[in-house]
């Protein structure tokens, strides 16, 4: 501070090779980094741009879910589970109504199970084409391919908005059941979207997947060995792009899915581009599945009649009810005494346990593929915090 | 050949930005305060409370049972019950809410209350437009700004409309039929919700 610019002149010139050995340099990413999908930090520890430790730091959008569900009736959980993962609300009001009529043994009508098979992979489509876009968005494709995905995006929010009510917080499955029947009307029009989405995914592959950018960006940063993954937790496309073959729409084979012919992508290298090309080739599948779906749709009630939407008062036990959502395993864990309100509400979140390995992952990267990593792990902040 | 991947995205992005001009479906924007996008009928944003005929206090439905409030998931509806009685649709004598205020800044549109009331008296309303300009007062909607008419009603939820009068219209005759059955006049039984759904 104190040199004057004549000293400072005479100073030897610094050996432009040199690094401060031992001096890390300690770096708070976020709360409100643009690429970090919501309110997530990271302290980072960096070696120059290499990360050599990393913490998250999570919280900032707490909103005392489970507290809050064990203090309401059961049916009154059900909105709020639409705002844990607000990408999609229809694959956690399933999982949610699936635990109690697991806990109270409630038979779901055929119609209804159909109705929930292809509402789910409605929203896997676009939940999977959102994220292609960001991730793009967090390399650095500002704008356009995000837009592309927004736009088809909106087409299927449109499909739920027309049946639901709500573009994203759908609140739309009931124990026992669904709240409104599809018409003919929006059968047809689903099937107009369903139809038309392959000439997009199509463009969309053509757009990123052969892209030198992208592949230089992605392949071989973030690699996550099968048995970390494992071991880990993890599950969903990020485990299945390690390679490891675990899809519960397969093993638990919930909700009529083992009458549906499809495939489980797996990867093979488990880099990020693995975890990309796993998304696009699920959405695949998913039009498969929604297509033999809207076949064998049947006819008759939406709505188990023996349920009651007042006083619904479960019997004494515990349930784990768990479903394959487009992030991965979503399960509810609940404990019944009696009451009207439940004893204990779990919420077993695939993103917060995703999200576990990211310092295994990111070590020895720059920061910039930290933000790519981050976003390969498909996370939202609404179901990492609840 | 290096650079082909990007050629390839490049031709993609050239014939959407083309088609944005000329292809009707990939125009997706729209002018929005001057032009709207249609609502589906199935479209909910905010409670209301349904009135028979022109006169919102004679006319209204809803009996202050106080179901609503206790079911609300975020407790957003407030109900003093009244002191007095008018006679409902069936011509009982029922209590009416004094006060009956909701909290759109806490409200979450999820449609419970309408599910749970037994008397097809409180309706999701169409209406998004709800900011104001001040935080406290404004953002309590009174009883006199959530009493709208049945006629509305059938405007925004045309189908549901009809459903939920072919049900009151049922419960009202049963209920005429039931008082000409019995010599001295027995209580009617309050209808049943014909769409629980």
């Amino acid at each position: 501070m104190t040199a004057t610019l004549h000293e400072l002149h005479e100073a030897p010139p610094r050996a432009m090779t040199s690094r401060l050995e031992g001096e890390l340099l300690e770096v708070s990413l976020g709360p409100q980094h643009p690429s970090t999908h919501g309110v997530f930090r990271m302290n980072v520890a960096l070696d120059g741009e290499i990360v050599r430790k990393l913490k998250p730091v999570f919280g900032y959008l707490h909103r005392n879910h489970e507290q809050i569900a064990e203090s309401t009736s059961y049916l009154g959980s059900m909105p709020y589970t639409d705002r844990l993962d607000y990408f999609c609300s229809m694959t956690n009001n399933w999982a949610y109504a699936l635990s109690v009529e697991k806990l109270a043994g409630i038979e779901v009508p055929e119609r209804a199970e159909y109705l929930r098979v292809i509402l789910a992979e409605l929203t896997r489509l676009q939940n999977h084409v959102s994220l292609l876009g960001f991730l793009l968005s967090d390399m650095g494709a500002w704008g356009t391919p995000l837009m592309y995905a927004f736009r088809e995006r909106e087409k299927i929010l449109g499909l739920l908005e027309s049946l639901s009510g709500s573009r994203m917080m759908c609140d739309y499955m009931r124990f026992g059941g669904c709240r409104v029947d599809a018409g003919d009307d929006w059968i047809s029009h689903a099937k107009k979207v369903v139809a038309d989405f392959p000439r997009f995914l199509g463009e969309f592959e053509k757009l990123i997947l052969e892209n030198e950018i992208v592949i230089n960006r992605t392949q071989e940063v973030g690699k996550l060995s099968a048995e970390l993954a494992i071991n880990a937790g993890l599950t969903g496309p990020i485990l299945r792009a390690s390679g490891v073959n675990y899809d519960l729409r397969k093993i638990d084979g919930y909700g009529f899915y083992p009458r549906f012919k499809f495939r489980v992508p797996l990867g093979d290298h488990g880099d990020c581009y693995d975890r990309l090309m796993m998304r696009a080739l699920e959405m695949r599948e998913s039009l498969n599945i929604l297509k033999q779906a809207f076949d064998q749709l049947p006819g008759g009630p939406i709505m188990n009649p023996k349920v009651k939407i007042r006083a619904f008062k479960p019997p004494a036990g515990e349930a784990y009810g768990r479903i394959e959502g487009p992030k991965g395993e979503l399960g509810f864990y609940l404990i019944s005494d009696g009451a009207a309100t439940p004893y204990r509400y779990r919420v077993r979140p695939p993103s917060f346990i995703n999200l576990t390995v990211l310092e295994d992952m990111c070590l020895g990267h720059t920061v910039a593929d930290v933000m790519v990593i981050l976003g390969s792990i498909d996370i939202v902040m609404g179901e990492v915090d609840r | 050949m290096l650079g082909g991947g990007i050629l390839k995205g490049m031709a993609v992005t050239a014939r959407n930005f083309v088609g944005s001009y000329f292809i009707q479906e990939r125009m997706t924007t729209i002018q929005y305060p001057e032009e709207r996008a249609p609502l589906p009928e199935n479209y909910r944003n905010f409670p209301f409370l349904v009135f028979d005929g022109d006169d919102a206090h004679a006319g209204l439905r809803c009996v202050a049972c106080q179901i609503c409030e206790k079911e609300c998931p975020p407790q957003c509806i407030y109900i003093v019950k009244s002191k007095d009685k008018k006679p409902d649709f069936v011509g009982k004598p029922q209590l009416y809410p004094a006060t009956f205020d909701i909290d759109i800044s806490v409200c979450m549109s999820c449609q419970i209350c309408v599910e749970v009331c037994p008397f097809d008296a409180i309706k999701m309303d169409k209406v998004f437009e709800l900011s104001r300009r001040e935080r406290f007062d404004a953002l309590l909607m009174q009883k006199a700004e959530l009493a709208k008419s049945n006629e509305y009603y059938h405007q925004i939820h045309p189908t549901e409309a009809t459903d939920v009068d072919a049900g009151l219209a049922a419960a009202a005759a049963a209920a005429a039929a039931k008082k000409k059955a019995v010599a001295s006049p027995a209580p009617p039984t309050p209808p049943s919700n014909p769409n629980p759904a």
